[in-house]
């Protein structure tokens, strides 16, 4: 990277010392640099004794032949060696190198502790210089010195040292503030420790070591500015020789012999290659930060991910989204794992349907198989995926994200980050009409302005040539929700639409998603953990329970007619208005099992009072009854124990009675996933 | 920020306006300061030199007459603040004093070499930019998510070499293989089309690496982010969700760095105009440096100094144009 890259600095001290030089050499990288950088050194120290008459004996009978046997690099216009003279160039060329290297180090450390030893003023004004300096590239000042210094080694040793003494002097500023902030220095200060006392005991020591990595990577560096430098003729002179020269000298001759221009060069790439790979490999080994790339795991999906087919459906006009065991997989590497196990569910139009469930229930993953958002890689299998009539499972995706894109909105649980900080709000909103409804720029526009205004953002025109962190959290999930309604909207799934928002903005939220419900007869779909909110703006609630739905009942039975163990007991664990504000809320006791370990028999087993043998063995089927209500437990129409952990119900108030009281956490997530759901 | 976010509307826009106004205002001062160090360092350059420059220019035999008239030409003589502000006037007023060598005005030499190593430069930028943008586009989605992971590792290991070879040893490679081996490309001098293939590739390949390399990594970043998900769910093409709603993010996080190559690049013509013989500002300078003629080095100095500040201010009005936050989060 020499001069066309300034190298990125390391800066965070190390926290153990020593450790890694000596480990590096057990990683393959580290062991082939380690070698590599052995051999360079050991061909410094030995070369020059060992070949230094031969490489400078005059052969008048071989000039500048080709590579022979005799001649592994050919021979030079005075017949020398050329292989021997550039081995015996390596003392010369890493000396120096390192020499450079050597005045960098100096000079960068004295402006870069200046800080701490001379006043606020000169620090200040020592810092402005290393600023201006470091925007320069490394060989335009290398250059500048190279005039004030005269052409020649020592010149150029001062050129190059000054060159990279400014970035230096920013690594070793930036590692003394980060030292000089910490408490025993501080201390050691109101102790009337001496400002060089200070400096040598307290923090040099604390830089020595991502110095010293820094400076192996800039001897790199440096190796190469120096043969750029000898190659420009500004360098070694007269009858010394390093890498950069005979690649000058080479270059000349380079048609009728080109192993003298290459050798030399190969022999600058390795050396600083062997510099800076040593030096990498250690950074990464004790852990300073640089260029080093993060690992790049986790969710991505592809649009219109094509589930498994097997059915074709006849349509129900009044039937929005019809889910049938549905199934998610992931193969992993102990085999696969099912997160979500035989969903099922049907929405009607203008219906408002709550999906409950704790952190890691599966219900945020199974709206976003039902939605074709699922990466690609998990496998999504159901027996019936039909919306408004249109089966999911089968067909061209691009009919699928006409449809969809139109028809089926989602709102996200962040609005700060649901929205692309580089685009406008209203180009946002408009590039839906624009791709699915045929729209052209400006009609596209002007719908995106009316759809703000229907979410009552004010100033709407205005607004929609902001940019999203121009706007508020609350008015960004409105304008989600009116982004929803630029087509011709049939569902709106919400996923925790409310969970990152303060309170009297949730409500707004949750009553504008209930009005465009009522207005549009759209269907909303509202996956949230806290059963609150649920409570009060759904028709019908599901509940969820390790991928599997436990029970279905109507939004206005929750609190009273709740059969599974589990609804019950995130009914209870709902505090009231009369509950003692000062007692800990009640928590279901135990956690929700990993989808990798379930249980056989019940999945809710292990934490519920009721269960018995039958219990732990079977696993209970979903139940209808003649209502349409669904339940999954053995033990749904036994009464409830007394005493048990979780039953409260007397003390319970419906969760219609909380209308004003939508809370930001439930305790129901609290003990399975105390940080909160964020899918 | 979160105050920003909050604020009532009509405040808002007048912050925002105040912002860019502010923000402009503050990367202007900050041009004229670095200028100023420029222009002062390129005058003090001549009087660090120890000894006489015009002796050392002229030579040992030169006559001690000439020497002397030389240095009351040069204004030489006169105490060192009063050559100071005799230097600013003259560089403001565009006279950079006259090149020993050419007998020329120094203005004039650099006018005629400047446009060569300008056209080198800003090739070999749009060639770089041209290569890396599409490739770490294409390996950032082709390796989203942990996918692909030997493309991946192969991606970066070649990257990395290849961007760890400095420019004129690569310069030095191409003319092995395409001038010499394959006679297919002229080697030397600025004749025609054909003449730029050689020293752009060279100044060109290494930051392609390197920005291919950031931009891959910025990608299966970006594309992990949940607004791409909202943008997923708007069930936008392939085309769109990586063109429009990843690269723009991605690429705010790569133009500094690419602004850092720029400038590195500008430096770098300095050694491939000297490999490939072209005469422009690079090659001249090193001449002029051997040759010791001391106002034609400033001159250039000032010229390249000159470059990469301008390069500076253009990647942070970029920034800022890209992402619209960053001159908000500067401030507040
Ligand atoms: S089936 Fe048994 S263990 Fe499961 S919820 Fe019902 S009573 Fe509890």
């Amino acid at each position: 990277m020499a001069m066309n890259t300034p190298a990125p600095a390391r800066t965070r001290p190390a926290p153990r010392r020593g450790g890694g030089w000596l480990a590096v050499l057990r990683t393959p990288v580290g062991a082939a640099a380690g070698l590599l950088l052995g051999a360079v050194l050991v061909l410094a120290v030995i070369a020059p004794p060992l070949w230094h008459d031969q490489a400078a004996t005059i052969n008048t009978g071989d000039l500048l032949k080709g590579a022979s046997s005799a001649h592994w690099a050919g021979t030079d216009n005075l017949g020398r060696d050329l292989f021997l003279r550039v081995l015996v160039a390596t003392r010369l060329s890493v000396g120096l190198a390192l020499l450079a290297m050597l005045v960098a180090v100096v000079a960068g450390l004295l402006l870069g502790t200046a800080a701490v030893v001379v006043g606020r003023r000169a620090a200040r004004l020592i810092a402005a210089v290393v600023d201006i300096a470091v925007a320069f590239p490394g060989l335009l000042l290398a250059l500048f010195f190279a005039v004030i210094f005269g052409v020649g080694t020592t010149g150029a040793v001062l050129a190059i040292g000054c060159a990279t003494a400014p970035g230096f002097a920013r690594l070793t500023q930036t590692l003394v503030a980060g030292v000089v902030a910490r408490d025993y220095v501080a201390a050691a200060r109101i102790a009337g420790v001496g400002r060089i006392r200070l400096l040598t005991r307290h923090v040099l020591p604390n830089i020595a070591e991502p110095l010293v990595v820094n400076a192996t990577i800039g001897a790199g560096s440096a190796l190469l500015s120096f043969a750029a430098l000898s190659f420009l003729g500004l360098g070694v002179q007269g009858a010394s020789y390093d890498w950069g020269r005979l690649l000058g000298e080479g270059l000349d001759g380079i048609y009728v012999h080109p192993a003298a221009a290459l050798a030399p060069g190969v022999a600058v790439i390795v050396a600083g290659l062997a510099f800076n790979l040593f030096g990498e490999a250690v950074a990464k080994r004790i852990g300073l930060t640089g260029t080093g790339q993060p690992p790049s795991r986790g969710r991505a999906a592809r649009p219109g991910a094509a589930p498994t087919a097997r059915t074709s459906a006849e349509a129900s006009t009044d039937v929005v989204l019809d889910v049938r065991d549905l199934t998610v997989t992931v193969t992993g590497p102990d085999g696969p794992v099912r997160p979500v196990r035989g969903v099922g569910f049907r929405l009607l139009r203008g219906e408002a349907v709550g999906i409950v469930g704790e952190s890691g229930s599966g219900k945020s993953m199974t709206v976003l198989a039902v939605a074709g958002l699922l990466d690609e890689r998990l496998q999504v299998d159901a027996d019936r995926l039909t919306f408004l009539g249109t089966d999911l499972l089968s067909g061209s995706p691009r009919d699928h994200a006409r449809l969809l894109g139109s028809s089926f909105a989602m709102v996200f649980q962040d609005p700060m980050t649901s929205f692309n900080p580089a685009l406008r709000v209203g180009s946002q909103l408009a590039e839906v009409s624009r791709r699915h409804g045929g729209l052209n720029r400006r009609d596209a526009a002007a719908r995106a302005v009316d759809r703000l205004r229907a979410v009552r953002i004010p100033a709407a025109e205005r607004r929609a040539y902001q940019y999203p962190h121009e706007f508020s959290g609350g008015m960004r999930q409105r304008a989600m929700i009116g982004m929803g309604m630029m087509g011709s909207p049939a569902l709106i799934v919400a996923d925790e639409p409310t969970t990152a928002l303060d309170v009297t903005v949730q409500r707004q939220v949750l009553r504008l998603i209930d009005s465009v419900r009522r207005s549009a007869a759209v269907a909303t779909l509202l996956i949230s953990h806290d059963v609150t909110v649920v409570g009060q703006v759904c028709d019908r609630v599901l509940v969820m329970y390790a991928g599997r739905i436990v029970e279905e009942l109507p939004a206005s039975e929750l609190a009273t007619k709740a059969r599974h163990p589990y609804t019950r007991a995130l009914v209870a664990a709902v505090p009231d208005m009369r509950s003692d504000p000062h007692r800990p809320l009640p928590v279901i006791p135990g956690r929700l099992p990993d989808p990798s370990e379930l249980p056989v028999g019940c999945a809710f087993a292990p934490r519920c009072s009721l269960a018995d043998d039958r219990c732990h063995r079977h696993e209970p089927p979903l139940e209808t009854d003649a209502d349409g209500r669904r339940v999954a437990c053995w033990q749904a129409d036994a009464e409830p124990r007394r005493g048990s952990d979780f039953d409260s119900r007397a003390d319970v108030t419906p969760p219609s009675a909380h209308k004003t009281d939508a809370r930001t956490h439930s305790a129901a997530d609290a003990p399975a996933a105390p940080t909160g759901e964020r899918p | 920020m979160t105050t920003l976010s909050q604020a009532p509307s009509r405040t808002l826009t007048r912050l925002t306006g105040n912002t860019w106004i502010r923000f402009a205002a503050r990367r202007a001062g900050r041009l004229v300061l670095s200028l100023w160090a420029l222009v002062t360092a390129a005058f003090l350059m001549i009087h660090l030199i120890p000894g006489d420059p015009v002796r050392a220019a002229l030579g040992p035999t030169a006559a001690a007459s000439l020497v002397a008239a030389r240095r009351a030409d040069l204004g030489l003589d006169d105490p060192l603040p009063v050559q100071y502000v005799h230097y600013l006037r003259d560089v403001l007023s565009g006279d950079l004093g006259t090149s020993m060598t050419f007998n020329l005005p120094t203005s004039q030499v650099i006018g005629d070499r400047l446009p060569a190593t300008l056209q080198l430069a800003l090739t070999a930028f749009a060639v770089a930019v041209v290569i890396a943008v599409p490739t770490g586009v294409l390996m950032g989605v082709l390796t989203r998510g942990g996918r692909a992971r030997r493309i991946e590792l192969g991606f970066t290991g070649t990257s990395v070499a290849l961007g760890t070879i400095p420019d004129f040893l690569l310069g030095v490679l191409l003319v092995y293989v395409f001038g010499v081996s394959l006679g297919w490309l002229p080697v030397a001098g600025h004749t025609g089309p054909a003449s730029y293939v050689l020293p752009v590739l060279s100044l060109a390949i290494g930051p392609a690496a390197v920005l291919a390399r950031l931009l891959r990594v910025q990608m299966v970043t970006v594309i992990e982010a949940d607004y791409m998900r909202t943008a997923r769910a708007k069930r936008l093409p392939a085309a769109v969700l990586y063109l429009r709603h990843a690269l723009p993010n991605a690429l705010t996080a790569t133009i500094t760095v690419g602004g850092l190559l720029l400038s590195a690049m500008i430096a770098g013509t300095v050694l491939v105009e000297n490999v490939f013989a072209w005469q422009g500002l690079g090659d001249t300078i090193v001449h002029s440096i051997l040759a010791k003629d001391y106002p034609l080095v400033q001159g250039i100095v000032l010229v390249y100094g000159v470059g990469v500040l301008l390069v500076n201010v253009m990647v942070d009005v970029a920034v800022a144009l890209l992402d619209p936050h960053s001159t908000t989060i500067r401030e507040y």
